[in-house]
């Protein structure tokens, strides 16, 4: 079998693993959260942390304990981090401060890029109390904030978009938890470890020794990929044997981090009432993922015709299609894990992985997160076909106002703005440009990937860049912070804004929002969006390095 | 006042909500992962050890440093295969990644326009246990002359060690370095395995 047809199988049973799974899942995420009554174990949570889950929230109530939530986790997560040395299961690991807030906010904002490595920056407590925690409730607050704007397209007249501490609890205990469960056995079965033993050297046979890692994580890499996060419990992340031993454990965390932003779409069609505008969403999302996974792929073969075969950074056991087709994956879905190393791809392989990240993480995107992306960015395209047409703009009965147009081209800018403008400092810095390892059109790309990766919330990096300064550090934090929660402050408003709105019935004058026309100019404006905004600096990054 | 009184109170709850499901997702599920690993995946939970002679030599799942013609040697690795780190090169494209490819191949001995691909590249992990067929085939000869061994018996031992790709079409096909010199050495000192 060539290499070709295994890789086209390989994407054709992913296709198929994800096609069958989207529709109990996505169904199952919309009773979820309409579900009226709460689970026993629920009801615990809530009495312990002393809410009332049948209260709803306003708008503005929702982003406070949105915001309160985060706030806590990034202190508490610091505070361990930075008591690690004298807690328990120390094990001689060490982080400075300014390393240990940028693995904080990184963590609780969803991106989990890593200025560290775990095998020595991170004990087992931090990494099993500390990461696999945010690693669950970070997604869930993706979740939480996604749904709170489908209610508010779908619900007539309101003022509540729902209980952010039900929302946050329901995706945790009924999404990501049982789903983590599974996915952590089966990788354990495949071979990932779960163990708690210290790191023992070992004599080789040939008279040399080794370092063999121990830890829990089978159960740290379920929610890794399922939670759209990508902190590796190593340094190499899914590269590394014990956290992706094989070519069928790599095709279920491409599957694993794939399965919730693929799933949502039909939660959202289910939850406003109309199935079709969820199968526009899925088309948009699709489009784009199969969009990158083909440009990626494309261009890593093509590379791997030179005697080189392309493997520099990859594995043996994965090969170049598994390893391009992760890399477009995770670049996609914010997710940020990486199976090889994307700063050793071809100029056009790890540009296609940087393009994919400056779309915005909408193809799928991360956890929730995604979603609300895609929502925004449909929002922005019934405005551009209002105005091409002369129909005022509505999506779902919804008009899309100056107050509502304003939030979505504020949420839209966020993210260029911080990567723009600090990769442009970045390259007139002497202290950034001394971080990068290589130099030229290379070492910009290095540069604008890891701010990049920091607004979008992804994680993954052009890994040459030594990233663990003081000033990086403290810079790609503020950008994973205000990358994070200054959208989600804006979809919540924007939330706030349509709820409160009666929705209109449909009429001659309505723009559909199901049909493939739309959904056609629905991707379009995704690419022009990011390509208008970002070609100027890819063409002195990856592009010029292509023609050079 | 009212803000103030609402950013206290959800910030309470966010605490509360911290500790609580801390002890749900950072203490119970891994302890349920774990417990299931013990029972019904003791030998993947710990690493997948190889064990030669009595003692654990290594993993089945990482890469070694191999010194020495009698032995396969695995990839050129970032780390040289350590352990107490991991992670690739990170070199692109271009004149430093050519650079190091040629110490490479000086240092293995290998004419780098002939070479298997995975001889003159490092991996992303740094630990990688596996090397191509192709790669495999290339130091036959060597091993087999160094171990004074017929080289058919050897050419065998590889083809017996290859996998092919996972349940016929995923990944690569491959030779995992570590079992391949066990069964070697096990081949010369049969009382040893």
């Amino acid at each position: 079998m060539s290499d070709t047809v295994s890789g086209l199988l390989t994407i054709a049973v992913l296709v198929a693993a994800l096609a069958a799974a989207h529709v109990p899942l996505g169904s199952w995420m919309a009773r979820v959260f309409t579900d009226a009554r709460h689970w026993r174990v629920e009801r615990l949570v809530y009495r312990l942390c002393r809410v009332d889950p049948s209260s709803e929230q306003r708008w503005s109530t929702y982003a406070v304990a949105v915001l309160g939530f985060s706030v806590v986790g990034v202190v508490l997560l610091f505070t361990l981090i930075a008591l690690q040395g004298v807690l328990p299961f120390a094990r001689g690991a060490t982080m400075n401060l300014d390393t240990a807030l940028n693995t904080a906010v990184s963590f609780v904002t969803n991106t989990n890029w890593q200025s560290y490595a775990g095998e020595s920056g991170t004990s087992p407590l931090v990494q099993t109390l500390g990461l696999t925690v945010q690693n669950f409730v970070s997604p869930a607050v993706g979740l939480a904030v996604a749904v709170a704007l489908v209610r508010g397209l779908a619900r007539s007249s309101g003022a509540e978009i729902g209980n952010f501490w039900v929302d946050l609890v329901r995706g945790t205990v009924r999404v990501l938890l049982p789903l983590a469960v599974v996915g952590a056995v089966v990788l354990l079965l495949g071979g990932v470890i779960q163990n708690l033993a210290s790191p023992t050297e070992v004599t080789t046979l040939s008279g040399g020794s080794q370092v063999i890692q121990g830890g829990l994580v089978a159960s740290q890499e379920a929610v890794k990929e399922l939670g759209t996060n990508g902190g590796g419990y190593f340094n190499a992340n899914s590269a590394h044997p014990f956290e992706n031993p094989t070519a069928f454990t790599n095709l279920v965390e491409i599957f694993l981090l794939l399965v919730i932003p693929f799933s949502l779409p039909r939660t959202y069609g289910i939850l406003v009432g109309d199935r079709r505008q969820g199968w526009t969403v899925l088309g948009f999302m699709a489009t784009l993922w199969g969009l990158m996974v083909a440009a990626v792929t494309w261009a890593e073969v093509s590379a791997a015709s030179g005697p080189l075969g392309g493997l520099e950074g990859k594995e043996v056991r994965f090969g170049v299609w598994p390893s391009a087709l992760f890399a477009a994956s995770t670049t996609g879905t914010s997710t940020g894990a990486v199976n090889s190393m994307h700063e050793s791809y071809s100029a056009l392989g790890g540009g296609g992985a940087l393009f994919s990240i400056l779309l915005g993480e909408v193809s799928p995107g991360g956890v929730g997160s995604g979603l609300y992306g895609a929502l925004l960015l449909a929002v922005l395209t019934v405005f551009i076909a209002g105005l091409m047409v002369g129909r005022t703009p509505e999506l779902l009965g919804k008009q899309v106002g100056r107050r509502e147009i304003t939030l979505v081209a504020l949420a839209l800018l966020v993210m260029p703005s911080l990567v723009l403008v600090f990769t442009g400092i970045g390259m007139v810095a002497p202290l950034v440009s001394s971080q990068m390892l290589a130099s030229g059109p290379h070492g910009l790309t290095e540069v604008m990937y890891a701010y990049a990766s920091a607004a979008n919330n992804n994680g993954s990096a052009f890994a040459g860049f030594s990233a663990d300064t003081p000033y990086t550090n403290l810079t790609l934090a503020l950008c994973m912070f205000l990358g994070r929660f200054v959208p989600i402050v804006l979809v919540l408003a924007l939330a706030g804004s349509l709820v409160a709105q009666r929705r209109r019935p449909v009429n001659a004058g309505t723009l559909p929002t199901h049909t493939p026309t739309f959904a056609g100019l629905f991707v379009g404006v995704a690419i022009i969006v990011a390509g208008l905004t970002f070609f100027p600096a890819l063409a002195l990054g990856p592009l010029a390095e292509a023609l050079s | 006042m009212r803000l103030v009184n609402t950013v206290i109170r959800q910030s309470v709850a966010g605490l509360r909500a911290m500790l609580v499901l801390t002890v749900l997702l950072g203490v119970l599920y891994p302890a349920v992962v774990w417990g299931v690993g013990q029972v019904v995946a003791r030998d993947q939970a710990a690493g997948s050890p190889v064990s030669f002679g009595g003692k654990v030599v290594g993993s089945s799942l990482l890469g070694q440093q191999w010194q020495g013609d009698e032995w396969f040697h695995g990839r050129p690795s970032a780390s040289d295969y350590a352990g107490d780190t991991s992670g690739g090169t990170n070199l692109g494209p271009g004149a430093d990644l050519d650079a190091e490819v040629s110490t490479r191949a000086a240092a293995a001995g290998l004419d780098p326009s002939t070479a298997p691909a995975d001889a003159l590249t490092a991996s992303g992990s740094g630990l990688d246990p596996h090397i191509t067929p192709a790669y495999a085939a290339a130091q036959v000869e060597r091993v087999a002359a160094a171990r004074g061994l017929d080289v058919g018996q050897v050419r065998s031992l590889v083809v017996s060690q290859t996998q092919d790709r996972s349940v016929g079409f995923l990944g690569q096909p491959r030779v995992d370095v570590l079992e391949l010199n066990v069964a070697l050495a096990r081949l010369t000192a049969p009382s040893a395995g």
